[in-house]
């Protein structure tokens, strides 16, 4: 979140956020662990928790209104494609798209950024040609751009990023030549909870005639995303990042490029005509959902976006805001301890090395605790690479968490190094 | 749920903090590099092997705590012993932390038997068998290079 848009929030803020009322939502999260500890779940960038509402949306779909979707013709199967379809129009509300035309349902995040990059990039880049990705990204916003560049015989290039886990901007014209045919940019860094300021990076690429794929997994379970206010062209988002079922995301492209774009993969429901001589393709968002989708999902993530909509983001901000400063200050206290990733504008990711114990024994020792963190390299090897630490403890936090749970975790972490002797 | 001490063992925390034969062989005849891409654990075992016994063995690397004690105990436990008698141990190590009946006899794993509470924590069993597998990868050919992944 940005200071503007957490400045935005915290005057009209006046009813405190009810973490417990919220927290009652979540079945998961009244469970304990071996000894009778409350689990403290704090592994929320890797994946969130889902409300009974949405575990009753796909329960609910499965026991009563499950049918192939699309061209039957009887009543199951149109109030089946009603309620995929009507899981298009919460995401198209979600991120504020202009049609719901321009929402593709995919596995994930990662399935997003492959598909635009063999679709849409693939065929625009020549020997010589340059994709710029940052120095911050989860190995699923480099390695498919990697893979088109190795084909195509183009090259990979980074924005650097700062100290402080910061991407720095100034020498961004420079990498963005009249050989670049794309940019991909994490909205925010699961590894270090960094928020880019990802309009300001779309107009500048903009600027330059390239368009802008951005990685929103970690962005949506945090603040209020608008893809027409970024302005980038295309947006991707993981469904069970935000407290939706896993197997399901949502990639968001702006209609001129879908339309533009070939398909991804072949299969039923992304034709117009098939012949053995030559087929003709359905239009978007169809042509990119070759077979039968996650139907299930679909509607299980339109049920968590209903209910992610209905928080109150203002008293949100502020509650996570207030975490990750209690998390920041308290950690940091500990002897010997270094956060990894101090941006300015960050969202509730807290990465950690401690003197004298590895990520791992971290991960196990908290777990004693019921502390559930992330020990390793995130799945962003070069951001670790680059501060020198084969792995960090992450803990990751989300709008159910509580500063109960962070004194658990400091208190936990600080008793480390004397379980380590 | 296991345990902690069962696996942070006083055996295990005091090779973690002073590990064994923690150096290079600037005379080794069989390296190999072991990597854990998950964890970040890096490892190089070096040997010098002569008529089938392993005179002298080093390693440098960094990793977490089981996996630092697992190469100090296993280059303390294999010096000196033939090459036929290492791959025996390596197999009665690696029975021990992945199969929960196997016996943890210390009659012939020693102080390795001190890595049995490896078994109660599934997602550690790669820490403790990381060394054994880059020496294994270093016995069975002059150079190599493994991964537990």
């Amino acid at each position: 979140m940005t200071d503007a848009q957490r400045a935005a929030m915290r005057p009209s803020s006046r009813t405190p956020f009810d973490v417990e009322r919220v927290r009652a939502d979540f079945p998961l999260l009244r469970q304990r662990v071996a000894d009778g500890r409350p689990l403290v779940y704090l592994d929320n960038a890797a994946t969130t928790q889902k409300p009974q509402k949405v575990i009753d949306a796909m329960s609910r779909f499965y026991a009563e209104d499950n049918a192939n979707i699309h061209r039957g013709v009887y009543d199951l199967c149109e109030r089946a494609t009603r309620l995929y379809e009507g899981a298009r129009f919460t995401a198209q509300r979600f991120l504020n798209a202009a049609e719901a035309r321009e929402i593709v349902f995919v596995r994930g995040t990662t399935e997003g950024v492959n598909l635009v990059a063999q679709s849409f990039c693939r065929p625009r880049l020549s020997p010589g040609d340059e994709v710029v990705v940052s120095a911050m990204e989860h190995h699923s916003n480099i390695v498919p751009w990697q893979l088109v560049c190795e084909e195509r015989g183009a090259r990979l290039r980074v924005v650097p990023m700062n100290a402080r886990g910061e991407l720095v901007l100034d020498g961004l014209e420079d990498l963005l030549g009249p050989r670049t045919r794309m940019l991909a940019v994490t909205h925010v860094s699961n590894a270090l909870g960094t928020v880019n300021p990802v309009r300001e990076i779309v107009a500048r690429a903009h600027a330059r005639g390239v368009p802008v794929l951005v990685d929103g997994a970690q962005a949506t379970p945090h603040f209020r995303v608008d893809v027409r206010d970024l302005g980038c062209d295309f947006y991707t988002v993981s469904g069970h990042k935000v407290f939706g079922p896993t197997g399901v995301g949502l990639l968001y492209g702006r209609l001129e490029h879908l339309e533009a774009m070939p398909p991804y993969q072949g299969g039923g429901d992304m034709i117009r005509s098939v012949s053995f001589e030559k087929t003709t393709f359905a239009a978007p968002p169809a042509r990119f959902e070759a077979g039968t989708p996650n139907i299930g999902g679909a509607i299980g993530l339109a049920a968590a976006l209903d209910y992610v909509v209905a928080l109150d983001w203002d008293a949100v901000g502020v509650h996570e805001g207030d975490l990750l400063a209690h998390a920041s200050e308290t950690l940091s206290a500990i002897p010997g301890l270094r956060i990894i990733g101090t941006a300015a504008q960050k969202v509730g990711v807290v990465s950690f090395v401690l003197d004298g114990a590895h990520a791992h024994d971290i991960g196990t020792i908290v777990d004693e605790d019921g502390v559930a963190l992330r020990t390793g390299h995130h799945c962003a090897q070069p951001a670790m690479e680059f501060f020198g630490v084969p792995a960090t403890a992450r803990a990751s936090f989300a709008f159910y968490n509580t500063h109960a749970e962070i004194e658990v975790l400091v208190a936990a972490v600080a008793r480390v190094r004397e379980v380590l002797g | 749920m296991a345990e902690l001490r069962d696996l942070y063992q006083q055996v295990i925390l005091d090779h973690n903090k002073n590990p064994r034969h923690h150096h290079r062989l600037g005379d080794a005849n069989h390296t190999a590099e072991g990597n854990n891409p998950l964890c970040g654990d890096r490892i190089t075992v070096f040997l010098k092997v002569e008529d089938g016994v392993i005179r002298d063995i080093g390693f440098e690397g960094s990793g977490c705590a089981i996996s630092t004690a697992s190469a100090s105990l296993m280059t303390s436990a294999v010096i000196g012993r033939t090459t036929a008698e290492a791959a025996r141990l390596f197999d009665a190590f690696h029975a021990m932390v992945v199969d929960p009946d196997a016996p943890a006899d210390p009659n012939t794993l020693g102080k390795l038997a001190a890595f049995a509470g490896v078994r109660g924590f599934p997602a550690r069993v790669k820490c403790a068998n990381l060394p054994w597998h880059t020496l294994h990868a270093a016995l069975a050919a002059d150079s190599g290079r493994v991964t537990t992944e």
